[in-house]
Order: C-alpha cells, then structure tokens, then sequence
C-alpha cells in the first residue's frame, strides 16, 4: 500500500507548484465542510445599512449591494463548486467509460455509440449547454448534466481509444483464449489499466466545470440566485465594478485558483503516466 | 485521395444529418406545449392555432422533419417569434460583428501563442519553458468575462483608452475606428484560447524534434538554428495550422459569454437573448448554422492536412 502511495505522491511532491495547487484544494474542500463554523455571517444575510462596504472592519472583505458578508459567501460558495465538480465527473465518468469499452469490445455498437459521440461533438460545447438548460430548466442538477453532457464526449473518446489499445495486448489475448467472460476482461484487464488516463482526465473535467459553471451562473441560467457561488457573485457585482471593483476580485480568484490548481495536479498526473517520467523518478 | 475526398465529405453530410435531428428535435425535447411557450399566458386560441399552422406542428414529426430541413437547405430558418422576421436576418444582423471579433482574437492568438509556444519548446526545461507553459495553464484558468470585466475595470472605466460596449458596425460612421470597440473583447476571449495554442506549438515542436530526419540533420552538421527552423518549425506547424480552423468555429460559439460582457451586438448574445424570450426558431437556427461551420471548416482542414502531408493515412 506504502508503495502504491508512493508512486502517486511522488511526481505530485517533486514540483513545489503541484504541492501548491493540492494544498489551495485541501483548503476548498475544508471551507465547503465546515462552512458554518468559518463563515462569520450566514451567506444570505441580508443588511440594507452596510452595503457596498470596501473590505476591512467587521466585514473582512467587504459586503455586496444587499449588505452580505462576501468572505462568508465565499465560503459557502466552495460547497458548490465542489458539488458542481464532483457531479460532473461522475456523471462524465459513468457515462463516458461504459461507452467507451463497450464500443471498443464490440466493435459493431461502437460504430453506432462512437458516431453518435461525434454528433455530439460537432456541437461547440457552451451552445450544447445552453440548449440542455433550456430543454431541461435552470437548476444546479441541470447546470451538472449540461456541462457532463459535454465531457461525456471526450471522456468517451479517450476511453475508446485506450479500450483499444489495451484489447490488443497479448494478456487480454490470453485471458479470452482460457475462456474470460467479457465482464472479467473488463473488470481484471481493461479497467484497472485505464485508472491513470481517467485520473487525469477527472481532474481536467473538474476544472473545466468550474469554468463551464461560472459562465452559465454569468449568463444567469446557472444556480439560482439564493446559492451562494462564485459565478453569480461575478455576475451579481457586475454592475458595481466602478463603485465598488473589490467585489470582482475574491470570487474570480477562487475560480481561478481552482481550475488552476486542478490543472496543475492533472498535469502532474499526466506526466507521471509518461514513462520517460517514470524512468526519471525511478518508477 | 479522390476516394477519401469522397469518404470523408460523406462522413461530415452524415454528422449533419444527424446534428440537424437533434436540432430539430430539440424544440419537441421542451416540456410543454412549444407554442404557447413561446407565446406566453396571455396568448388567444387564435394565435396559438396561427403559430401552430405556421410551424406545421400538426403535421407528423417525420414530415415536419423533413419540411424543416428542406427550408434550411434552402436558406429558411424559419421565423423569429420575438422580431416577427426570417431566422436568417437575425442571424446576418450579428454576423459582422461575430466574424470581425473572432477574426481579431484569432490575430492575438496567433500572434502570442504560436512565438511563445516556439519559445518554450526551444528552451525546454529551462525556467523560461516552466514559466512560460506555467503562464498557459493559469490562462486556461481564467474565466473570460472575469478577464473582460477587468480590462473595462482597466482601460475604458480607468484610463478611458478604449469604449467598454457596444459595436457600431464599420460600415457606420466612425468606419474603420470602430474596430476599436472589438479590442477589449477580443483579448479577453483570446486569454484562454492563446493558452491553448502556446501549449499545442510548443508540444508539436517537441514531437518533430524527437524525428529522425532531424537527429540526421543535426548529425549533417547543420546549424542548430537552420534546423529549427526548416526542419523541425515548418513540420510542426502543419499541427499547429490545422488547429487554427475548429479555433475560430469554437470562438464564435465561446463568445456567447464575452458579447454578453461587453454588450456587443453578435450572434452570441442573441443566442443568450433569444433564451430568456423563449424564441427558440433563432435558438435552433444560431445553433445549425455553427454546427455546420464547424464540420466545413474541420473537413477543410482535414482534406488539406492530408494534402500537405501525404503520410498521412486515415483509414
């Protein structure tokens, strides 16, 4: 177990930035659990006499145009971007790895399954989004499926491709001509040699969320204005920028530092699945 | 090459075949009844029997399929609900300004990520190469309109450099100056997309590098200098290139949110608009007219890449 351990933290330790990103996730994750207990102010609390006030005091980073807190909206806005994040990698992984190895394993369905992944794909992603949202209805479970809709694509398509490559190696060869059922191949061969390609995937899918989520909270056809997230926060100061331009700074930045920090940690990933890298760590 | 000009042309009619379905589909996809949707509470039974009519929504779905698709090949999206005019003319009203702004980010992009993405691969594993690829990744990072909102924060509220909204079209008065409207859209939505870029020239400047015929040229004792750039540069940009073109059809759907921002007057935002009013013929038709882009400009590129490189062999 050590050992597993070690072959995962290691390429993540060596960069110092990498250490960086998962210590800004760590401190998502733990303002999203204890949210209550951090946030000074409950996030919708509303307070007509002190609004719009410049960070500093006691409001630590200020208030909106209601009079909430917008340290503690910040807090409580991390319970959704995980939601969101976590949501839309389920829901791409759930999707996109059965399409993915069935239609590598029986390549008649895949012919069917895979063109119809590329349907999907001829749609730019935010379009296919927005038209989701509107067969389905503004929510925060909509804005999960509209967005995992468009991971489900690439999700699909990589999976695919590894299936394909690893139904070729002469294990799997092996395995059926003793007479493995298919759910066995799956289950003993081709799922636990895909974890690494799906690691790096989930961690580039949960970015992105965050980045598809902020720009349909932007549009206003995200979460419903009484969620505190980071994207109606955006849009909410929008019109203050001049007046009150702080507003814009804090949630932008946890936006940014999220996608970034799950970028970072991808790509560490990534290059640990390189066996040039491998090689050069020593495994 | 003429049987796979043939087969992969048939592969995109067939994907838009397809895509127009699901288009098509869409407005029966809508809970409800579309038509009084659309037309609101307030709607007579006479109007709602017009609009009925007029969609041909008595019709079997099979023929209204095909009726629908027919109109569009023919150039008839349909009729907006909102502006009482053809989809078409919705559509065209945006286009100038949709175009001019991914033409202009497309110029940024290209202008910052394909130099410093061949930067970053010349100096690989140094800390220019860190910083740089570090500086891509934190522009992937970025939302657009948060980029937007700083550089109207910045250069039209601040310095009063340059307008915060709004595009009056060159044609108007003002001409050519007007393009300045275009400047603070277009590099927020270049932000991410140069980040995009930078990564894939400076990956497939690495990816030539480790070729043969440049270990040869470099054993020929050829100039490092001479090898970059005719060996390595010009083979890599072929990937690079081929890049640009679902770059700009993604752009014009990515800008959505950045028409939006700046309150630009493009097919973007009457998509979103067109959201909110419930006129879902502009929705449908924005949406078929992008996808088709998109599969032109992909067999486009597709077609010349196998033009220009006749190793590669596509099944």
């Amino acid at each position: 177990m050590r050992q597993i351990l070690m072959i995962w933290a290691r390429p993540l330790a060596l960069r110092p930035m990498t250490a960086i990103g998962i210590a800004f996730l760590l401190l998502i994750v733990v303002f999203a659990a204890a949210s209550p207990w951090i946030a000074p102010y409950s996030p919708n609390e509303i307070d007509p006499v002190n609004r719009l006030l410049p960070p500093g005091g006691a409001h630590l980073l200020g208030t909106d145009h209601f009079g909430r807190d917008t340290f503690s909206r910040l807090v409580y806005g991390s319970r959704l971007a995980l939601l969101i994040g976590v949501g839309v990698v389920t829901f791409a992984l759930a999707s996109g790895v059965p399409i993915g190895i069935l239609s590598a394993l029986y390549p008649t369905l895949g012919k069917v399954l895979m063109r119809m992944v590329d349907v999907l794909m001829s749609f730019p992603s935010l379009l296919l989004a927005l038209g989701l949202i509107v067969i389905l209805g503004q929510g925060v479970f909509n804005a999960i499926l509209a967005i995992g809709l468009i991971y489900l694509t690439t999700t699909a398509r990589i999976v695919y491709g590894v299936a394909l490559r690893l139904k070729a190696e002469p294990y799997v060869e092996a395995a059926r001509s003793a007479g493995a059922g298919p759910w066995w191949i799956i289950t003993r061969h081709i799922l636990p040699n895909m974890i690494s390609p799906l690691l790096v995937q989930a961690s580039f899918v949960f970015a992105f969320a965050q980045l598809g989520a902020a720009s349909l909270d932007f549009l206003g056809l995200g979460a419903p204005p009484e969620i505190p997230s980071w994207g109606n926060m955006l849009a909410e100061s929008r019109i203050y920028i001049t007046r009150a331009s702080w507003l814009l700074i804090w949630p932008g930045l946890m936006i940014v530092l999220t996608a970034f920090s799950l970028n970072l940690v991808g790509d560490a990933l990534r290059d640990r699945m390189d066996p040039r890298f491998r090689k050069m760590v020593g495994k | 090459m003429g049987r796979y000009v043939i087969r992969r042309t048939g592969a995109a009619i067939a994907t838009l075949i397809a895509a127009s379905i699901v288009i098509f589909a869409f407005i029966h996809l809508i809970p409800g009844d579309p038509v009084y949707v659309m037309l609101g509470d307030g709607a007579t039974p006479d109007q709602v029997a017009a609009l009925r009519d007029k969609m041909g929504l008595d019709e079997p779905l099979v023929a209204q399929y095909l009726i629908w698709a027919g109109n569009a090949l023919q150039g008839d999206l349909g009729q907006s609900i909102f502006f009482e005019t053809p989809v078409t003319q919705v559509i065209l009203a945006g286009a100038e300004t949709s175009i001019l702004l991914a033409l202009i980010t497309m110029v940024w992009i290209i202008a910052f990520g394909v130099p410093v993405g061949i930067l970053a691969a010349i100096r690989q594993g140094t800390m220019i190469d860190q910083g740089l690829s570090g500086l891509a990744m934190l522009l992937a990072s970025v939302p657009t309109f948060w980029v937007g909102l700083y550089l109207i924060l910045i250069f039209a509220a601040g310095l009063g450099w340059l307008p915060s909204s709004g595009y009056p079209s060159i044609f108007e008065q003002g001409g050519l100056a007007n393009l300045s409207y275009l400047i603070l859209p277009s590099l927020a939505l270049a932000a991410p997309n140069a980040a995009l870029i930078l990564r894939l020239t400076r990956a497939s400047m690495l990816d030539v590098a480790r070729e043969d015929y440049v270990r040869t040229a470099r054993a020929k004792g050829i100039r490092p200098s001479r090898v970059v750039l005719r060996h390595i540069l010009r083979n890599a940009l072929l990937a690079v290139v081929s890049a640009f073109g679902f770059t700009f059809a993604a752009l014009i759907s990515e800008a959505v949110v950045t028409e939006t921002v700046f309150a630009l007057p493009g097919v973007g935002r009457t998509v979103v608009q067109s959201i909110m009013r419930r006129d879902y013929p502009v929705i449908q038709g924005v949406i078929l007219v992008i996808v088709c882009m998109f599969l032109v400009i992909n067999l486009i590129v597709d077609l010349s890449y196998r033009l220009l490189d006749p190793r590669v062999e596509l099944e």
